[in-house]
């Protein structure tokens, strides 16, 4: 199935990623309204720019792989992690907030979030455009969907 | 210090209501312009430090940027513009000759805008692309002087060598140092995919593009960097160049702080030595010595590849021209005074040389008078914007036209002109590695490829719409062109007639 892969050859650590995906959470039409001072909650990070990182001019970012075997939806008690047509998306009704699958999940991408319920990337599949913002919106395609 | 004599040319105007501080615009100015401000939790800007590269402007995900021309003035003076008196400004501060990056952007006439094409009426049929062929391809090099046949009665193809290109443009000279190792990955794999060629430049030929050999024409500069058996053996092509358009009659100078280990492996200089083509080869001061290079080179490759040679469009051009063409060379290129350099002293950038229009006419003129057209081909280069002007140029002459400016920008070139100061936003005129990567070679030839394919079409529009199917019947096809606003001495070097003539 078609993924979110990122080539750290070509990340530069923009950070624009994030703003995009959070602004596709957002569900709204204007980018500036959306996120003006807004707390962002992105599903994808930059990481290798971090102060105090021995990484030299490497960042790259890190999204949910949508694991082939997920200890996320393996852990999950409550069976609001599921795995659907290879994504693993979560139903916020359901969870309970017991943060197994943060502290499961051996890339950091799922988090937790002021409602209680759990947050991750799930492909844009119920946003407007139905396809990774991400990867649109980087500026030197280094976040690419492809099967691989 | 504490006295700023000049006031920035261009300001960065942010859009507070739309800036939602993601910091993109700080993170990606290479010149360190933007700055976030935790204690107001806004980002400012430094308009002193702003090239008007329009990187953050490109990347803004809320268009909260715009730069602006700064409505800052002097008292209005027609003789001392602001440019004028901020160039004494500086030289009164450092003391320097001024640096210059890219193409003369002074106001001088530009003629390929005064010379307008014909199209079919009534008693011709102009001819659509779309349905019928058309026939771009264009063969460089020595043209047979006489068909010969053996006793048989089959034809003795004896042809020199020749370059074989899908449509009538290459990519010009630039070296790999002055422009990075993405960018001639871009145009060496986008040569590859339309069928045409690029150039490496003085620079040398990495050991990576050695597979886009038979896309490459490799250069032989006054410097000699990077000339080696394996880099004459490599290309299809080997260009002597004599001279530039943006700075003829001068030489050049790659900073060492450009020389890294992989540019000084491809130069063959130590790293961090500075890079000096001298102005003049030191071993050509007449034809007879430019001969002797043109057949060196060929010995060399054993007759296989053609010889180019490129000059600068300088007042004597035509006779210049004729001399090349009398040296063995089998194409010259022949180099505008608007085309584009990495680095130039401004003076020379701004005041010497001549249009390429003219320069173009003039040498075609000269080599049919003198019945030797046949045995160069003509390449013209020096800004040639779009499909027109190559439509124009091979009107006027031109067997093919080089571009490079137009090459650049479609890898993200936003024409700032600070190409001399290394610190290229967009990835392309720089070599600092951090800055490098910003151009993706995936994402950049395929904006080349997409470019030419749209001229490509262009192109044949235009030949259809006069009703030529090929691009050999438009060359030197002057009839085609008529002039607009152009006194009778333009339209005579033009060799054209006036609109309504």
């Amino acid at each position: 199935m078609k993924r979110v892969y990122v080539n750290e050859k070509w990340c530069l650590g923009c950070h624009l990623c994030e703003y995009y995906c959070a602004f596709a959470a957002t569900g709204k039409d204007d980018m500036a309204r959306a996120l003006k001072g807004v707390k962002l909650r992105p599903r994808i990070h930059i990481e290798g720019d971090e102060k105090g990182s021995d990484l030299k001019n490497v960042t790259f970012a890190v999204s949910c792989r949508h694991c082939t075997e997920p200890l996320c939806v393996k852990g999950c008690i409550t069976g609001a992690l599921t795995k659907t047509d290879g994504v693993i998306s979560v139903d916020k009704d359901k969870c309970v907030g017991c943060y197994t699958c943060v502290l499961s999940c051996p890339y950091g991408c799922i988090q937790g979030t002021d409602e209680g319920a759990v947050d991750k990337c799930e492909l844009c599949v119920s946003t407007r455009e139905g396809t990774p913002r991400c990867v649109a919106g980087c500026p030197n395609a280094a976040i690419v969907f492809e099967e691989r | 210090m504490a006295v700023n004599y000049v006031y920035p040319d261009y300001e960065v105007v942010r859009n507070y209501d739309k800036c939602i501080n993601c910091r993109a615009c700080e993170r990606q100015c290479a010149n360190e312009a933007h700055t976030y401000v935790e204690e107001i939790d806004k980002v400012t800007s430094d308009d002193a430090k702003c090239v008007n590269c329009h990187r953050c402007v490109s990347l803004c995900p809320t268009r909260a940027l715009k730069i602006v021309k700064t409505d800052h003035t002097f008292k209005t003076n027609a003789s001392w513009s602001a440019t004028n008196i901020n160039e004494v400004y500086k030289q009164a501060e450092t003391g320097g000759v001024l640096l210059s990056s890219m193409g003369n952007p002074n106001p001088f006439p530009i003629y390929w805008d005064k010379m307008l094409l014909n199209a079919s009426q009534v008693t011709n049929p102009s001819i659509d692309p779309l349905r019928e062929p058309m026939e771009t391809r264009v063969f460089l090099g020595a043209k047979s002087q006489e068909i010969r046949r053996d006793k048989n009665g089959r034809l003795i193809d004896d042809t020199s060598p020749h370059l074989t290109l899908s449509m009538p443009v290459m990519f010009s000279a630039m070296s790999y140092g002055s422009i990075s190792y993405n960018a001639h990955e871009s145009l060496a794999r986008a040569s590859k995919e339309l069928g045409i060629f690029y150039n490496t430049g003085e620079g040398g030929l990495h050991e990576d593009f050695y597979i886009y050999g038979g896309n490459t024409v490799v250069q032989v500069a006054s410097g000699r960097f990077g000339v080696h058996k394996g880099y004459l053996d490599a290309a299809a092509a080997v260009e002597i160049k004599m001279g530039q358009g943006a700075k003829p009659g001068i030489g050049g100078h790659l900073p060492g702080v450009k020389i890294g280990e992989d540019v000084s492996r491809t130069r063959m200089i130590p790293v961090g030595a500075d890079a000096i083509s001298p102005a003049p080869h030191h071993d050509i001061y007449s034809i007879e010595d430019l001969r002797q290079l043109v057949f060196s080179l060929k010995e060399a490759t054993a007759y296989s590849k053609p010889v180019i040679v490129k000059i600068a469009a300088v007042h004597n051009v035509a006779a210049i021209a004729s001399g090349v063409a009398r040296s063995g060379a089998d194409i010259i290129a022949i180099d505008g005074f608007r085309g584009g350099t990495g680095a130039a002293p401004t003076r020379i950038r701004d005041n010497v040389g001549i249009p390429i229009e003219l320069a173009l006419a003039s040498v075609d003129a000269r080599l049919r008078s003198e019945g030797i057209r046949d045995r160069v081909s003509v390449v013209a280069a020096g800004s040639i914007r779009n499909s027109a002007d190559v439509v124009k140029a091979i009107a006027l002459g031109a067997d093919a036209v080089y571009i490079a400016t137009a090459a650049v920008l479609a890898l993200g070139c936003h024409l700032c002109r600070t190409c001399n100061l290394g610190n290229c936003n967009w990835g392309i005129a720089t070599q600092r590695p951090e800055l490098v990567k910003r151009l993706n070679p995936d994402v950049g030839y395929k904006r080349l490829v997409n470019l030419m394919t749209a001229w490509k079409h262009e192109i044949e529009e235009m030949m259809g719409g006069m009703g030529i199917n090929s691009i050999e019947s438009l060359k030197g096809n002057r009839l085609m062109l008529r002039g607009v606003g152009l006194n009778e001495k333009e339209l005579e070097v033009l060799g054209i007639k006036h609109a309504g003539e």
